[in-house]
C-alpha cells in the first residue's frame, strides 16, 4: 500500500468512528488544518518538478477532495442523528383539549339572525329598512291608521300607555310597527318600498304572548301596485325564507282598520312529531296579516288615495323563527338562558347571503 | 259563530256538501275554525234490541245479553249495567269501535270466561252527557239496526267560523247563507217576516231618558206584551240546536230570544210582565246603582252605562245582560219582549268595564241591522205565540228606527286598480247585488247603496273587497314586483344599521352571547342606572319590574347573567344591542351596544383552563369589548378620549368614560359598583361597557373608495427599551403620550409591555417598561442618533410626568 493510500484509509476509518462535531473538527485540523497531514502533502507540491507536480498533483488533491468529502458527509450524519434525538425526547400529548373558540362559544340571537334574513331578502327587492321610535304617539299608533275612537286596542287592556302629559296627552309603546308606516309616508315621496322590523309591545303575558315581542312589516306606496304584486312579493319571500322550492299559499278575506282590501294568509305545510315542513302536506299554518292600504290611511298621511296606492303586510318575527328553527316556546326567547341562546342562537359568522344562502 | 248545518239549510237551498260548505265559507272570509261531525265519530253505533238478558254463570253484577242488531245474527255481549234486560231498545258498539267516553278502542274479549263481541252503550261511553247510570234506554218504538247518530238526531254537523270584527251581519245564520248563496253555493231562502196582529197599545209606556245630544245612547226601543202565555220547555228542535253550539236551554221564551240572536243576529229581551213594576224608564245608570243581573252575579254601574229601570229601580242592562229581578221563568204568564237599537261603542265600553260577554253585547257593540229591530220584535212574537200561546199587544216604539242609506259612486275598474283582477263588469254589479247592496246607473261609475246590515261599507275599496272575496282571491294572480329590472341590488341599509348589525357579529365574535331583554324595567333600577323619568313610566305596566323604558341594557344584562349563575351558569359574557330611552320623544330613543362578563369569562377561555391562566374578569375585559366594538365599525378613534371614572353605577376607580370632548360622552365600561349590583341581587366579580351607536361620529364620506397611498420605508426599525419609576398616581398613557412626542418623525409606535411595582421600587410607585419602535425614512440611525433620541425620550418623559429611568 502506498502511503496515500495508508493516509486515505486511516483518515476515513478516523471520520467514520467521530463520534460527535469536536471529534470530527480535530479530524479535520489534522488533515486538513494549516499544520495538517494533508495540507502537509499539498505544500510540498511546490517543490516537485512539473513532471513530478503532474503525476502527485491529482493523487493529493484527490485526496484532499475525497477526506473533505467524507468529513461533510460523516457531520451531516451526526447532525440528523442529533436532530433525530432531540426531537425523540421533544414529545407533548397532543390530545390537550384548547378552550372553545371564541367562534364556539359566540351567538347572535336567531331575532337578529331572522331580522338579518329578512332584510338581505327584500335588500335584493329593492325594499329599504325603515325604523321608528318604540313610544308613539296616539295618532301614529292609531288615529292615522284609521283606527276609530273606542276601538279595543285603544283601551289600557290590550296597549301600554305612559302616564298623561301636561296636555292631558297620553302616549303609548306601540302596539305594531305600522307607525312606522304613517311616519315614512310623511316623510318620503313615494314610491316607497320599505319593510319595517322592530320590537312591539301589548299588555299580554302567558304561555304563548310575552309583553314585548317582534313584528317586521312590509309597505309599498306608489300609483300601479295592486294585490297581484302583494301576491307575488309574499310567495317570492315565503320561498326564500323557508329556503324551499315552492310555497302554496292561501289567502282568506280578513279584516285590519288599516287596510281595504284586507287578507290573512296562510301557508301549506304538514306537522309531524312536532317538525313542521312548509311546500308540502295538507295543513294550513296562518303566517301573516296584509292587504290594500286603506284610503283614510293615505289621506292622512297627505297623499290623494285617487292617485297613489299600495299595500301592506305584517307577521311576528319571533313566530316565523320558531317556525323556520323549531323553538317550541315564545318566553324563553326574552329570558337570556345561555343554554337556549346556545342551541337556538347562531354563530357569530353565520352571515345570511344570497349568495351563500341565508342558513347553513 | 257556531251554527249548525240543518240551521244553514233553513235559509240555504244548496245541494253542496259539508266539504264544499266549509270550504267556501274560508274563501268569502268566514274563516272556519272548526267542524264538529257527531255523525262520524257515531257511525259505528246502531240501534240494538236486546233479546235476552241471563245472569253471568261466574259473576254476580254481570249479565250476559244476546243482542239483535239488526241482521239477523244476534250477538252475545257480557254487560254490567243494571238496567240490561230483555226486550229493552238500546245501543249497540261493535268490536272495533273507538269508545270517546272511555278513550278506549273496543275488542271481543272473554268476559268472566264468557265471550263478549261487542258493547252495550251508556251515554257517557259515547261522549254524549254525563251520565253513566246505565245503558242507554231507547222507546219501544226504536228501529233496530239503523245509525244510531240518525235515529237521535246528532247527525247535525256544527260549524264553527270566526267572524272578523267588521262582519256583524254574518253574527246570524241569515247573514251566513246570504254570503255562501252569492259566493254560488246555493239560493237564499226568502225569510220575509209577517207582523203580528196585535191587540190593543203595549200597556206599559217607555222613557228614553237622555239628553238631546244623547239619543245615538238609546236610538230606538220598541216593546211588546204577550199575554196569557204557557212558558215551559222550547221544543226539542230548537233545544238540540242550541245545545249543539253550546248553549243551556232555559225555558222557550228565553230559548227564542237566545235562538233569534243565533238565527238572524237579532238579540233581544224578555221580561216577566208582572214583575216589571209600572212604565220602563231608558237612562243613564245611576253612579253605584246595583242590579243582580241574569247570571246571579251583583253589578255595581256608573253613569256611563245605560240601563233600562222601573219602579223598582234598575231591570236590565242595555244591551248586556238582563235583570234576575223580572226575567222570565216556567210561571211567567205575561212576557214584554224587547226589541231595541243601542251605541256600539257605549256598549263595548260597559261590558267591558262589567267585565261581562254576552252574545248579546257582542252583537250589539259590532252593530246589529237598525232595519231589522222591528221584524225581529214581530219575529219574536210569532214564536212565542207559536210555542207559548197568548195574545199580543201592538207595538210600542220609543224613539226612531234609523235608516242609513250610504250611497257609493263606485268607478267599476276600482277593482283592477287596487287588485289586478279582471272581470266584467255584469259580473261586479251582479255580486253587489247578490249580497243586498242596491246598483243604479251604469259602467264606468255606479252607483250603490248599501244595505243597513252592513255599517262596515263606507267606501270604494270596500266594495272592491266584496266583489273580489265572492270571486275568490284565488283568481287574483300573482304579478311579478322586481325592484329596478336589470340592475344590481343597491345598498339599502343607514348607517345605524349597519352599526347595529356589525357591533352584533363583533360582540359574538369575542366569544359573547346575544341577549335580548325587556325594554322596561323596575323603575328603581331605571333610577340606579341613571334613569326613572315620570315620563318613561308605564301607567299600566305588566308587573312592577316592568314599569319603566330603559335608560341603559346594563340592568336587563346584569340579571340574566345572574339569573344564569343562579342555574349553574356561572362564567357567562352576555352582550346586547337595542334601544335605550333617554326620554319619550323620538330623538330620546337610542342604540347602544352593551356587554357584561361575569365570573371567570374572559375572551381566552371561559372558566378554568390548563391552557389560559385562571382569573376572574376585570375591567380590561370590559375595555377590550368596548374597543373592540369601535374598531370593528371603523369610527374613527382619533379624537377617542378615556377619562377616568365612570357613571355611577360603575367602580369610582375602576372605570373609565369613553367620549370624543366633554359633550359627546358615548360610552363607559368598568367593574360594576358593588351598590349596583347588590341593588339588582347580583354577585360579583362582573363587568361591563355601554356605548352609543347613535352618538358615534360618522365616518366621513369621500369623493373615491381610494386609500391613501402606501409608503414603506427601505431601512429597519429600530426598537429601544425603557423603564420609567412613577408614582402610582401617574397615568400610563401620559407616559405613552409624553414618549410618543419626544421625536415625532422617528417614533412611529410606543407600546408598554410591563408594569412593576415591589421590590426594588420606591413605595407608592411602580415601573412602566416601554419599547419605542424608530422608524428611520433615509438613513439607518448612527449611534449617536439613537443616543440623542434616548436622551430626548427619557428628558420628555421626565419633564410631563415626573417619572425617572429605572436605574
Amino acid at each position: 500500500m502506498s502511503d496515500f493510500a495508508t493516509l486515505e484509509h486511516d483518515l476515513t476509518a478516523s471520520i467514520a468512528a467521530a463520534g460527535d462535531e469536536a471529534a470530527l473538527e480535530a479530524l479535520r485540523i489534522a488533515a486538513l488544518g494549516k499544520a495538517g497531514s494533508i495540507s502537509g502533502l499539498l505544500k510540498t507540491l511546490g517543490g516537485m518538478s512539473p513532471d513530478e507536480r503532474k503525476e502527485q498533483g491529482p493523487l493529493i488533491n484527490g485526496l484532499r477532495d475525497r477526506v473533505t468529502a467524507a468529513l461533510a458527509a460523516r457531520r451531516t450524519a451526526l447532525r440528523d442523528a442529533a436532530l433525530d434525538a432531540r426531537l425523540e425526547a421533544e414529545r407533548s400529548d397532543v390530545t390537550l383539549p384548547l378552550p372553545d373558540s371564541l367562534a364556539a362559544r359566540g351567538r347572535i340571537h336567531p331575532i337578529s339572525q331572522v331580522i338579518d334574513e329578512l332584510t338581505t331578502i327584500f335588500a335584493d327587492m329593492g325594499f329599504a329598512v325603515a325604523e321608528g321610535p318604540d313610544i308613539e304617539t296616539d295618532f301614529y299608533n292609531f288615529t292615522a291608521l284609521n283606527f276609530p275612537l273606542g276601538h279595543p286596542a285603544r283601551e289600557m287592556h290590550d296597549t301600554f300607555f305612559f302616564k298623561p302629559d301636561a296636555n292631558g296627552e297620553r302616549k303609548v309603546l306601540r302596539t305594531h310597527t305600522s307607525p312606522v308606516q304613517i311616519r315614512t309616508m310623511m316623510s318620503q315621496k313615494p314610491p316607497i318600498r320599505v319593510i319595517i322590523p322592530g320590537r312591539t309591545y301589548r299588555c299580554d303575558s302567558d304561555q304563548t304572548h310575552t309583553p314585548m315581542f317582534h313584528q317586521v312589516e312590509g309597505l309599498v306606496i306608489d300609483k300601479g301596485s295592486h294585490m297581484g304584486h302583494l301576491k307575488w312579493i309574499l310567495a317570492e319571500f315565503c320561498k326564500a325564507f323557508f329556503e324551499v322550492d315552492d310555497v302554496k299559499m292561501r289567502f282568506r278575506p280578513s279584516f285590519f282598520p288599516f287596510t281595504e282590501p284586507s287578507m290573512e294568509v296562510d301557508i301549506q305545510c304538514t306537522r309531524k312529531g312536532g317538525e313542521i315542513r312548509f311546500g308540502e302536506g295538507d295543513d294550513w299554518l296562518e303566517i301573516l296579516g296584509c292587504g290594500m292600504v286603506h284610503r283614510n290611511v293615505i289621506t292622512n298621511c297627505g297623499l290623494d288615495p285617487d292617485e297613489y296606492q299600495g299595500f301592506a303586510w305584517g307577521m311576528g318575527i319571533d313566530r316565523i323563527a320558531m317556525l323556520k328553527y323549531g323553538m317550541p316556546d315564545l318566553r324563553p326567547f326574552f329570558e337570556a338562558d345561555v343554554r337556549w341562546l346556545g342551541h337556538y342562537g347562531f354563530r357569530p359568522l353565520d352571515l345570511p347571503t344570497l349568495a351563500g344562502g341565508l342558513s347553513v | 259563530m257556531k251554527f249548525t248545518l240543518s240551521w244553514l239549510k233553513d235559509y240555504l237551498d244548496t245541494s253542496a256538501s259539508l266539504d264544499e260548505i266549509v270550504e267556501a265559507l274560508t274563501r268569502v272570509g268566514l274563516e272556519v275554525e272548526g267542524v264538529d261531525d257527531p255523525a262520524k265519530l257515531l257511525a259505528p253505533y246502531m240501534t240494538a234490541s236486546v233479546i235476552s238478558a241471563e245472569q253471568h254463570p261466574n259473576a254476580d253484577r254481570l249479565r250476559v245479553c244476546v243482542v239483535d242488531v239488526g241482521d239477523g245474527k244476534p250477538v252475545q255481549v257480557v254487560c254490567g249495567a243494571p238496567n240490561a234486560r230483555a226486550g229493552m231498545k238500546s245501543v249497540f258498539s261493535p268490536p272495533g269501535t273507538y269508545i270517546p267516553g272511555k278513550n278506549i278502542t273496543l275488542g271481543v274479549g272473554m268476559i268472566r270466561g264468557v265471550e263478549s263481541a261487542g258493547m252495550l252503550c251508556s251515554a257517557f261511553e259515547l261522549g254524549l252527557s254525563e251520565d253513566h247510570e246505565g245503558i242507554i234506554d231507547l222507546p219501544a218504538d226504536a228501529p233496530v239496526g239503523v245509525a244510531y247518530a240518525d235515529y237521535a238526531g246528532l247527525d247535525d254537523p256544527v260549524i264553527d267560523v270566526a267572524i272578523t270584527p267588521n262582519r256583524s251581519d254574518a253574527l246570524g245564520v241569515y247573514g251566513i247563507a246570504r254570503d255562501l248563496a252569492a259566493a254560488g253555493l246555493g239560493t237564499l231562502k226568502s225569510a220575509q217576516v209577517a207582523a203580528v196582529h196585535g191587540q190593543g197599545d203595549c200597556p206599559v209606556r217607555v222613557t228614553l231618558d237622555f239628553a238631546a245630544d244623547e239619543h245615538r245612547l238609546a236610538p230606538a226601543f220598541a216593546l211588546r206584551l204577550v199575554k196569557n202565555v204557557k212558558n215551559g220547555n222550547s221544543p226539542d228542535w230548537m233545544q238540540r240546536r242550541l245545545k249543539s253550539i253550546g248553549l243551556r236551554p232555559i225555558n222557550a221564551l228565553v230559548d227564542i230570544t237566545n235562538y233569534l240572536t243565533f238565527d238572524r243576529g237579532r238579540p233581544l229581551h224578555v221580561f216577566d210582565a208582572k214583575k216589571v213594576n209600572g212604565d220602563l224608564t231608558v237612562r243613564h245608570a245611576r253612579e253605584g246603582e246595583q242590579i243582580v243581573a241574569l247570571d246571579g252575579k251583583t253589578y255595581t254601574l256608573d253613569h256611563g252605562m245605560v240601563v233600562i229601570a222601573d219602579g223598582h229601580g234598575v231591570e236590565s242592562i242595555a244591551g248586556v245582560m238582563g235583570g234576575e229581578q223580572s226575567g222570565c221563568d216556567e210561571h211567567t204568564t205575561d212576557v214584554l219582549i224587547e226589541s231595541a237599537l243601542w251605541d256600539p261603542l257605549n256598549i263595548a265600553q260597559t261590558g267591558r268595564k262589567l267585565g261581562i260577554n254576552t252574545d248579546a253585547r257582542y252583537r250589539f257593540e259590532r252593530g246589529v241591522d237598525p232595519a231589522f229591530c222591528l221584524p225581529g220584535i214581530e219575529l219574536a212574537t210569532h214564536w212565542v205565540q207559536q210555542l207559548c200561546g197568548g195574545e199580543a199587544s201592538e207595538i210600542l216604539l220609543a224613539g226612531q228606527v234609523p235608516h242609513p242609506a250610504l250611497q257609493i259612486a263606485f268607478p267599476l275598474d276600482e277593482v283592477e286598480r287596487l287588485t289586478g283582477l279582471h272581470c266584467e263588469a255584469e259580473t261586479k254589479i251582479a255580486i253587489l247585488q247578490s249580497l243586498g247592496f242596491e246598483v243604479t246607473g251604469s259602467a264606468p261609475v255606479v252607483d250603490v247603496v248599501v244595505p243597513t246590515w252592513r255599517p262596515d261599507v263606507e267606501g270604494k275599496a270596500d266594495l272592491v273587497e266584496e266583489i273580489v272575496r265572492i270571486i275568490g282571491l284565488d283568481h287574483v294572480a300573482a304579478v311579478p314586483f322586481m325592484r329596478e329590472p336589470q340592475v344590481v341590488a343597491k345598498p339599502v341599509l343607514t348607517l345605524i344599521q349597519k352599526r347595529t348589525r356589525l357591533a352584533k357579529r363583533a360582540l359574538a365574535s369575542r366569544g359573547m352571547v346575544e341577549a335580548v331583554t325587556w325594554s322596561f324595567i323596575s323603575h328603581d333600577e331605571a333610577v340606579l342606572f341613571g334613569g326613572g323619568a315620570d315620563e318613561l313610566a308605564l301607567a299600566n305596566p305588566i308587573a312592577s319590574d316592568l314599569s319603566d323604558m330603559r335608560p341603559s341594557l346594563l340592568p336587563g344584562l346584569v340579571k340574566s347573567a345572574q339569573r344564569n349563575a343562579d342555574r349553574g351558569m356561572s362564567d357567562v359574557a352576555l352582550f346586547e344591542v337595542g334601544q335605550v330611552f333617554a326620554g319619550e320623544k323620538p330623538e330620546d330613543q337610542s342604540i347602544a351596544a352593551s356587554g357584561v362578563r361575569r365570573a371567570q369569562a374572559q375572551p381566552q377561555a371561559s372558566g378554568r383552563h390548563w391552557y389560559v391562566p385562571t382569573r376572574s374578569v376585570n375591567l380590561f375585559d370590559a375595555k377590550a369589548d368596548a374597543y373592540a366594538v369601535l374598531e370593528a365599525l371603523g369610527v374613527p378613534t382619533g379624537g377617542l378620549q378615556l377619562v377616568a371614572g365612570g357613571p355611577s353605577w360603575f367602580h369610582p376607580g375602576r372605570s373609565a368614560t369613553l367620549q370624543f370632548g366633554p359633550k359627546l360622552v358615548v360610552g363607559a365600561f368598568g367593574e360594576l359598583h358593588p351598590r349596583a349590583l347588590e341593588a339588582l341581587d347580583a354577585k360579583g366579580p362582573l363587568v361591563g361597557f355601554e356605548i352609543n351607536l347613535d352618538r358615534l361620529p360618522p365616518i366621513k364620506a369621500k369623493p373615491t373608495k381610494m386609500k391613501a397611498k402606501l409608503v414603506l420605508s427601505d431601512f429597519q426599525p429600530v426598537l429601544r427599551d425603557f423603564a420609567f419609576v412613577v408614582p402610582l398616581s401617574v397615568a400610563a398613557a401620559d407616559v405613552i403620550k409624553a414618549a410618543q412626542t419626544a421625536e415625532r418623525t422617528l417614533i412611529n409606535d410606543v407600546t408598554l409591555f410591563d408594569v412593576y411595582t415591589g421590590q426594588g421600587i420606591a413605595e407608592g410607585h411602580k415601573s412602566l417598561a416601554i419599547t419605542v419602535s424608530l422608524q428611520p425614512q433615509d438613513r439607518t440611525l448612527t449611534d449617536a442618533d439613537l443616543e440623542s433620541i434616548s436622551d430626548k425620550i427619557i428628558t420628555e418623559v421626565a419633564k410631563k410626568t415626573g417619572a425617572v429611568l429605572r436605574a
